[in-house]
């Protein structure tokens, strides 16, 4: 059925569908409406779920590794601080492999007071063992949170999958979206390890220098299968409901000479970009990177590549660029741009690349060449 | 792509007009976007939402900088916000008054939204709410269809009141 | 507190605050965690507050204020370490950082002004919020009750604690300057009525808060090294309290609440009353 959301609500309307038994969570701009919207649906019937309003969001995780090791479909949302505030216990959910879906609306961190659209926030939670997605439309809000259900209660996977999309851009911006019957796309939840009495166990117990390693193997064993899983559930779900994703989303990159790689509403505006250059006798196209985590093989081979981070990672560089440097050995022009909410237009993407210079940083607003 | 500019006070409901207006839109088979541009949540606060419309998915987030059209449903936002901002040549205004303004170099047309929602009874807070008047009145300026518009209310809205207000709102307006 | 802050029409936080700082004179620093005041401030590169205003991360107000409190302690300065925390950054996330500083007897001035809900995000619940509240998290009305901060915080001993209210603001002024007097951890409830989260007209934030004073559902005392004094005016309604539903009714977050939860509240207020009423005659 088609109708106007925005993403946060879209978000909302998936979790619905999904019909997890609890949700724990803690309000923060930008991510209220996604809290609201599930209250709403919890306390006018539409939700069976129990709404748990958290003191915090340290406890929102912890509440829903609580609620998910007894196996029941769990979700939270969060942002930036929030997210921050979290971390411990987003680390605790991925080591305790659970299946647990978080939306993370991406805004930045303080001080000062910040809240706008930034990607740091989930970026520093890359080394936890959480798979991440970003989207860049509000229908593929929807979609990507339908999916990561499946996706981290599968068998091969059972790991937690954080769904990202950017702050007041994608969060509150409305755009048409499509809900679908789901029928039986997401399989019924199955934890093999959940708490039973009458199979009694200790769960998280202390752990020496010659078993946890192996523990933190399997983390990554999954995370490898996970890719799998991906790609089956994508595919089930153009195959069900007509929309394709992938690992990235791609625009007129096959016969590109630069390629513009950014993720969130800035991959979906590079494409704007793109096809400005190519009007322009530029063979550009865009990458959109969804899934950062796993991450992704890229195909940029023999293309000059411009990667646009919404983030940085202070004495070193911006993130992505040196995730996709460090994965492809591959030489290119990383732009800092979008900081703190920092307006990036179509013109300005098209600006990068047209004033670009291979192997050097520039500080889109400091206008420096670094 | 046709972008329209929003202008209001927090609590009169001008994200909601833009959130009319992109579901008009889509009735009317074509693609919408409509956000909100505002910082912490405060009752008074001057607004400004944005709806694009094209006929194909809209793939801009960046702020509208050249509107097509600006509408305006408080005037007293006009004291602390240029409204016409980076209005395009021969750009369109709408403006929420029982007076005609004139603006050179654009087409301004005017209806007295607030007198339309009082006489209406639809009043929230003490504040007129003039966000499925102007509906009416932006469907008699040709920017979504009356039929679509109407459509919209009702979906968002179980009172008939409301789309009382838009259609007195399209007979009242001079084209 | 400088003209034009950004604070929403009819906010009594600003009201009070205004107090607050009048009391605790320039040789005053606020700390200040994510809440509408981190607002009212304004926005960078202009701040509306004629002292150094630190903020700092939701949780953290207290401890924040307990190191700056140390520091400058250890340097023989006598600068006023104010935290002045919404009802989300105290109750609930703050909790655990207020009760460590309060435990650790730091020499601080702790207000919490409580607007009853997570104002700063749009009005979702919080621990302050009444029973039969209407919140964006809580759309029927909170099952919960209030969560008794006042008692938390006696339970922790301090040498003064005092509740206030916004439309009382000589009252505010008064217990500001008293309790900045002690050394040690003090702590003051400042009831904030707030028209967009309580749904009233925003000229009668005033009336509001007289309302919640007249009718119980507010309780205006000091406990000073744990004498319990109760304020006049609290005195007055309990000779002669307003029928609740004058509070009630006026505000649209209790439209709607069913007359069971109202009559728990009744109950809740007598047996407040009950126990100050005792304390403070045990004390005596």
């Amino acid at each position: 059925m088609k109708k106007i959301a925005t993403g946060n609500k879209a978000v909302a309307e998936a979790v619905k569908q999904a019909v997890p038994t609890v949700v724990a969570a803690y309000p923060i701009t930008p991510q209220t409406e996604i809290v609201e919207q599930i209250a709403e649906f919890v306390t006018s019937g539409q939700m069976s779920a129990r709404y748990i309003a958290v003191e915090s969001e340290h406890s929102a995780m912890a509440a829903c590794i609580g609620a998910s090791i007894t196996g029941v479909r769990t979700f939270t949302a969060t942002s930036s601080h929030g997210l921050l505030y979290m971390h411990e216990m987003t680390n605790w959910a991925a080591g305790a492999r659970l299946p647990i879906v978080m939306a993370n609306v991406n805004r930045s961190l303080g001080p000062g007071w910040n809240i706008w659209a930034e990607h740091t926030d989930a970026l520093q939670e890359r080394d936890t063992g959480w798979l991440q997605v970003y989207v860049s439309t509000v229908q593929e809000a929807y979609d990507a949170t339908l999916m990561a259900f499946r996706i981290a209660e599968h068998n091969d996977v059972l790991l937690p999958v954080m769904v990202n999309l950017d702050g007041f851009l994608l969060s509150h911006i409305m755009q048409p979206v499509d809900t679908v019957e789901l029928g039986d796309f997401i399989p019924a939840i199955h934890l093999p390890y959940a708490i039973d009495p009458k199979h009694p166990a200790g769960y998280g117990t202390l752990t020496g220098p010659d078993q946890q390693f192996k523990f933190r193997w399997d983390i990554e064993r999954s995370m490898r299968d996970s890719v799998k899983v991906i790609e089956e559930t994508e595919k089930d779900f153009a195959k069900r409901f007509g929309r394709k994703y992938d690992f990235t989303e791609d625009y007129r990159c096959e016969d590109a000479d630069v390629i513009i790689i950014a993720l969130g509403t800035l991959g979906k505006e590079a494409e704007v970009a793109v096809d400005l250059l190519r009007n322009e006798g530029i063979k550009a196209g865009s990458m959109r990177i969804r899934w950062l985590r796993p991450f992704p093989k890229l195909n940029l081979k023999g293309k000059e590549v411009v990667v646009i981070d919404r983030d940085y990672s202070f004495g070193f560089g911006g993130i992505v660029a040196n995730e996709i440097k460090a994965k492809t050995g591959i030489r290119l022009y990383s732009v800092i741009a979008g900081i703190g909410g920092q307006e990036v237009t179509y013109d300005d993407i098209a600006g990068f690349v047209r004033t670009r210079r291979m192997g050097e940083e520039f500080w889109f607003g400091v206008n420096a060449h670094v | 792509m046709f972008e329209v500019r929003i202008h209001s006070r927090g609590g009169q409901g001008g994200v909601t007009a833009a959130r009319l207006l992109a579901m008009a839109t889509l009735h009317d088979g074509k693609y919408a976007t409509a956000c909100p541009f505002y910082s912490a949540e405060r009752r008074g606060e001057p607004i400004v939402s944005f709806v694009r419309i094209d006929d194909t998915p809209i793939k801009v987030y960046s702020q509208i900088r050249q509107p097509d059209m600006v509408v305006v449903l408080d005037t007293s936002v006009m004291d602390v916000v240029d409204v016409l901002h980076g209005l395009k040549k021969g750009g369109r205004i709408f403006i929420n008054s029982a007076g005609k303004r004139e603006f050179a170099g654009f087409e301004c047309r005017n209806v007295d939204l607030t007198g339309i929602a009082l006489r209406e009874k639809l009043v929230v807070s003490g504040s007129p709410i003039l966000n499925t008047a102007v509906l009416g009145a932006l469907a008699k300026m040709g920017i979504v269809t009356a039929d679509s518009a109407k459509k919209a209310i009702r979906e968002m809205f179980s009172d008939e009141r409301n789309v009382n207000a838009a259609d007195a709102a399209y007979k009242e307006m001079s084209v | 507190m400088l003209k034009c802050t950004s604070a929403c029409a009819g906010c009594s936080d600003s009201l009070a605050l205004r107090y607050v700082l009048k009391a605790a004179g320039p040789d005053t620093v606020m700390v200040v965690p994510a809440c509408c005041t981190s607002v009212i401030q304004g926005i960078y590169p202009n701040t509306a507050f004629n002292v150094p205003v630190y903020n700092i991360a939701f949780g953290a107000a207290a401890s924040c204020a307990s190191g700056m409190s140390n520091a400058f302690r250890a340097a023989g300065k006598k600068t006023n370490v104010i935290v002045y925390a919404g009802d989300g950054g105290t109750l609930d996330i703050g909790i655990q950082a207020m009760s460590g500083a309060f435990e650790r007897g730091t020499d601080f001035l702790y207000i919490c002004y409580d607007n009853e809900a997570y104002g700063n995000t749009g009005m979702q619940r919080s621990g302050g919020t009444p029973m039969g509240a209407r919140t964006t998290t809580t759309p029927t009305g909170k099952t919960d009750a209030k969560k008794d901060i006042d008692m938390i915080i006696a339970a922790h001993d301090p040498p003064y604690m005092a509740t206030a209210c916004a439309a009382y603001p000589q009252d505010i002024f008064r217990k500001v300057q008293k309790a900045l007097t002690f050394r040690g951890p003090t702590f003051l409830h400042i009831l904030a009525p707030c028209p967009p989260g309580w749904r009233y007209p925003t000229e009668k934030s005033v009336e509001m808060g007289k309302l919640a004073v007249k009718t119980g559902m507010w309780v205006l005392y000091e406990r000073e090294y744990g004498k319990v004094t109760i304020g006049p005016q609290s005195k007055a309604a309990m000779k002669n309290l307003l029928p609740l539903e004058e509070y009630l009714s006026p505000q649209g977050r209790f439209k709607g609440i069913d007359t069971k939860v109202v009559e728990i509240l009744k109950q809740q207020i007598a047996k407040n009353f009950q126990r100050l009423a005792a304390e403070e005659e045990a004390g005596a």
